[in-house]
């Protein structure tokens, strides 16, 4: 954080869930804190800082990243995907539906960065069996539900979207 | 509720921002114990700048009053644990002030401190009042003494437990505002609005309708957000008194889990008389617990340790010694289970020992001495629900197919590098604060009509995950006979909701729920007696009758207070009689595989069966189940605080490991229903049974596998590899000596 203080901000483009938006930040300033604070976007958790937690997982060009770990300038031009990109004006993404249904969401804290996973799992795996989703989610922590709703929400998305 | 989580809406503490708003920070003693000689300040920043609050500070006491009133705020002169918190600092770039922090010295007079049970039993060092014990409790019951001398078998052991982190995925976090007319008030994440009222009211010398705490969307707590939140508001208050700003402090997880309460480190030693044919004639048990440096909940935690030391068991004589010891670790504190995962823990792996010892099977040792009907638990409370816990054991071993997987686990096991077990654990969890705890809480709820003919839940309780709202809004419906979309509920916030007391003890839906359960069938009589309503009446019609009721007489609230139910007494001085209100019961039984090249432990199938009277809302029980079990997974296979002088060293989600999807294995819940008077609709407690049996069951499995004893948890691989070493029980496959050479 102190080295982004020594640099200089800087206008930096990105396209943030179909939007362009311009912002001025330190090139090394995290995209979470850019997508939080600058952006608007609260979607986005905060979990650990560190990358262990997922709870700040977006998608950057179509592949699932932890947000804290991206220094903005590595999104420059980037198409990112957050919580608040998935549901239209009237209509929940498949995997909200699914999550609110089956209890995928307890305290909700992982809650984006988990469907987001499950969003590029699913974008991967139109299919996935159990073992896959597992395999897929398991860089998101969630310390409240012991996952079985989250799976059975994510194979619940599946299904729907086939359907 | 659920919508705005799932589409990133909900608004946490952290996601907030006031105008003005400045960020604070903590600095910490970084020794165990002491005293603080001096303060520096680095004149190379410009101090200017910062608001700077230490105990001087302080309006009011420099305490978090709790329990008791010894934990300071801020220390002044003496440091008893190396999170103490010293000195605050706000400033409105939040980025500055990790150098700030930094910039602050500290120097210190040292004093020896303490760091396990063990030494603080010695008392070689006096570091909490005068011998080290902040609480101690003596259940006795009938004549231990003879039925040491009819047993055949004397067996004793002892069992330890370690600290655990709650890790919610949402640190903690408080904003603050202060007005010097209006008072103070405090947003944040929190499970107990009104013990951060009071701790507040204390610090800040204000009267309660001068101080206002809001509880924000809460992401996970766990009983960790159950007491530190007040020190965290407290904090944050001080710094937005003195700089006449709003202040936000949120911690980063370093901070959160090295100075924030963690599980209560255990030893529980059991010495017990069995006679050869498996029963238990009587036993002594002595639980101590490592309260940490301050007193905070340690009492209460210690209180259910002891009344649940005894498993779901009849013990004709038993003494059980329960004390709590000070160390120079930061407070220990709730966490889901609240010192019954702990003794349970040790009861549960005894009496697979007392089964081993015998030469007969866990199955037979259990079923033998089970609580039935009629008789009494170690506090002589007379068990008047009619559990068959014979009948839930059989249920739970035919749907684990235990004894066919036993039997095929035995043969398989012969020469295979990975041994397969199956262990199992019952356990009783009381539901709702123990004796006359409830008595005092003297909870209170209200359910009002509103304008828009819509009925509103008011209760201090709050969610954090459990489905609080869901289920009192629940509720609130069956009882008005109205959709459920024709309910809400407010926020908690001190200004607008009574104290339903806290959101803690599996007490919310069996309390608390019974309670709006009588105020919105006081809404019905109302309108009723006002000839608003019918007998029979749609859900249109109540909600016309209630706008009219409004038009008419304003905004109705119905209360409802908590009453005692008869049946209930409690002998607080000598720990004798009804401890709870309501017991949930439960078998859970765990399948492993041991890998004898990694020596990691995979739990393959875990499970639960449990009864818990009427469940309400069928998802969101599974749900607290399934949770429960893997944070218990986590507590026997994965959870390990690697203590340095008194500090969590490893303070990160890299090197503190909670389980993750791929580790959790098939959890199959399962629910017998009795039914219950003490709750809403035959509801008992749900939220913290799941946490006592998953590590004995599993820890019993693992033995099963491997034959060899474990007596502590959490239980890693490399404490696997030293005691099969220790055992030279070791395969063919490479030591840690041989990849040494």
């Amino acid at each position: 954080m102190s080295d982004s203080h020594n640099a200089t901000k800087s206008d930096i483009t990105l396209i943030v869930n179909g939007k362009s938006v311009t912002v001025r930040a330190f090139p090394m300033e995290r995209l979470l804190d850019v997508l939080r604070v600058q952006v608007g976007l609260t979607g986005t958790k905060e979990g650990c800082g560190e990358g262990e937690c997922g709870s700040c997982s977006v998608l950057l060009n179509g592949v699932l990243v932890n947000s804290c770990l991206i220094p903005v300038l590595q999104a420059s031009s980037a198409h990112i995907t957050t919580i608040e990109g998935l549901a239209t004006d009237k209509h929940l993404h498949a995997l909200q539906q699914a999550f609110l249904d089956c209890g995928g969401a307890q305290c909700g804290i992982c809650t984006p960065g988990m469907i987001l996973a499950a969003v590029h799992l699913l974008s991967k795996i139109p299919e996935p069996t159990i073992a896959d989703i597992r395999q897929g989610l398991s860089g998101n922590l969630c310390r409240c539900t012991g996952y079985a709703q989250i799976f059975e929400a994510v194979a619940d998305a599946a299904l729907r979207c086939r359907q | 509720e659920g919508r705005d989580k799932v589409t990133g809406a909900s608004r946490y503490v952290d996601d907030v921002e006031l105008p003005g708003m400045l960020y604070g920070a903590t600095v910490r003693s970084r020794i165990a114990r002491g005293k603080i000689k001096a303060i520096n300040f680095d004149p190379a920043v410009n101090w200017d700048e910062f608001v700077v609050v230490t105990a001087k500070d302080i309006p009011g006491k420099n305490c978090i009053a709790l329990i008791g009133e010894d934990q300071p705020c801020l220390a002044q002169e003496l440091i008893n644990h190396p999170e103490e918190p010293i000195l605050l600092l706000a400033h409105p770039d939040r980025n500055l002030l990790a150098k700030a922090l930094e910039a602050v010295s500290i120097e210190y007079d040292p004093l020896t401190p303490i760091f396990t049970i063990k030494d603080s039993e010695k008392l070689s060092e006096i570091i909490w009042g005068t011998d080290n014990i902040f609480k101690s409790y003596h259940i006795e019951k009938g004549d231990v003494e003879s039925a040491f001398k009819n047993a055949d078998y004397i067996v004793e052991a002892e069992y330890t437990t370690g600290a655990q982190e709650q890790l919610y995925i949402e640190n903690n976090g408080m904003i603050a505002v202060f007005d010097p007319q209006q008072g103070i008030t405090v947003w944040g994440s929190l499970q107990c609005p009104y013990y951060v009222h009071k701790a507040l009211m204390e610090l800040c010398g204000l009267p309660e309708d001068r101080v206002r705490v809001v509880q924000m969307e809460t992401g996970g707590a766990f009983g960790g957000k159950e007491e530190y939140p007040s020190m965290l508001a407290a904090h944050a208050t001080l710094l937005a008194i003195k700089s006449r700003k709003p202040v936000k402090i949120v911690y980063d997880r370093m901070e959160d889990m090295a100075a924030t309460t963690k599980r209560h480190p255990s030893r529980t030693r059991h010495r017990t008389a069995v006679s050869k044919d498996g029963k238990i004639l009587g036993g002594e048990i002595e639980f101590t617990v490592d309260g940490g440096a301050y007193k905070t909940l340690t009492p209460v935690v210690l209180s259910r340790g002891a009344l649940h030391a005894g498993g779901p068991y009849y013990w004709p004589h038993v003494r059980i010694r329960a004390k709590a010891v000070a160390t120079n670790a930061p407070p220990h504190g709730a966490f889901r289970g609240f010192g019954a995962p702990q003794s349970l823990f040790a009861m549960e792996r005894h009496m697979d020992f007392i089964a081993q010892t015998l030469g007969i099977s866990p199955i037979e040792v259990r079923r033998r001495n089970f609580l039935k009907p009629g008789q009494t638990t170690t506090t002589e409370q007379v068990v008047n629900e009619q559990i068959d816990l014979g009948k839930l054991l059989d249920r739970a071993l035919e749907l684990a197919d235990y004894r066919a997987k036993k039997e095929k686990f035995t043969q398989g096991n012969l020469g295979a590098d990975k041994k397969k077990g199956i262990g199992i654990a019952a356990f009783l969890h009381g539901a709702g604060f123990t004796g006359s705890g409830e008595r005092y809480l003297n909870s209170l709820v209200g359910v009002e009509t509103c304008a828009d003919g819509t009925a509103r839940v008011l209760v201090s309780s709050t969610e954090f995950g459990q489905g609080t709202k869901t289920v009192l809004c629940q509720i609130a419906a069956e009882a008005l006979g109205v959709r459920y979309e024709d309910v809400g509920i407010a926020q908690p916030d001190t200004q607008k909701v009574p104290n339903s007391g806290p959101t803690v003890a599996s007490r919310t839906i069996m309390v608390v729920g019974k309670l709006v359960h009588s105020a919105a069938l006081a809404i019905l009589q109302t309108l009723r007696s006002n000839g608003l309503l019918g007998e029979v009446y749609s859900p249109e019609e109540f909600r016309a009758a209630c706008r009219q009721h409004v038009a008419q007489h304003g905004v109705f609230r119905s209360l409802a207070r908590y009453q005692q139910a008869d049946d209930i007494s409690w002998d607080e001085e000598n720990y004798r009689g009804a401890a709870y209100a309501a017991f949930a019961w439960a078998v859970y039984v765990a399948e492993v595989t041991v890998d004898l090249t990694s020596y990691n432990v995979t739990v393959d199938d875990f499970v639960c069966l449990q009864e818990v009277g009427k469940v309400l809302h069928p998802v969101l029980a599974a749900g607290q189940i399934i949770g429960g079990v893997a944070q218990g997974i986590g507590f026997a296979l994965y959870e390990k605080v690697i203590w340095e002088k008194g500090r969590m060293k490893n303070g990160q989600m890299t090197n503190y490991i909670i389980p993750t999807s791929a580790d959790i294995p098939s959890i199959r819940v399962f629910f017998e229903e009795l039914g219950n008077v003490h709750g809403a609709f035959g509801a008992k407690g749900i939220g913290e049974l799941p946490m006592d049996g998953p590590a004995p069951a599993i820890v019993n499995a693992i033995i099963n596998a491997l034959g060899i004893s474990f007596n502590s948890i959490p239980l890693l691989p490399e404490d696997i590899f030293e005691a099969l070493a220790a055992n030279g029980l070791h395969n063919t496959s490479p030591t840690l000596a041989d990849s040494k050479q």
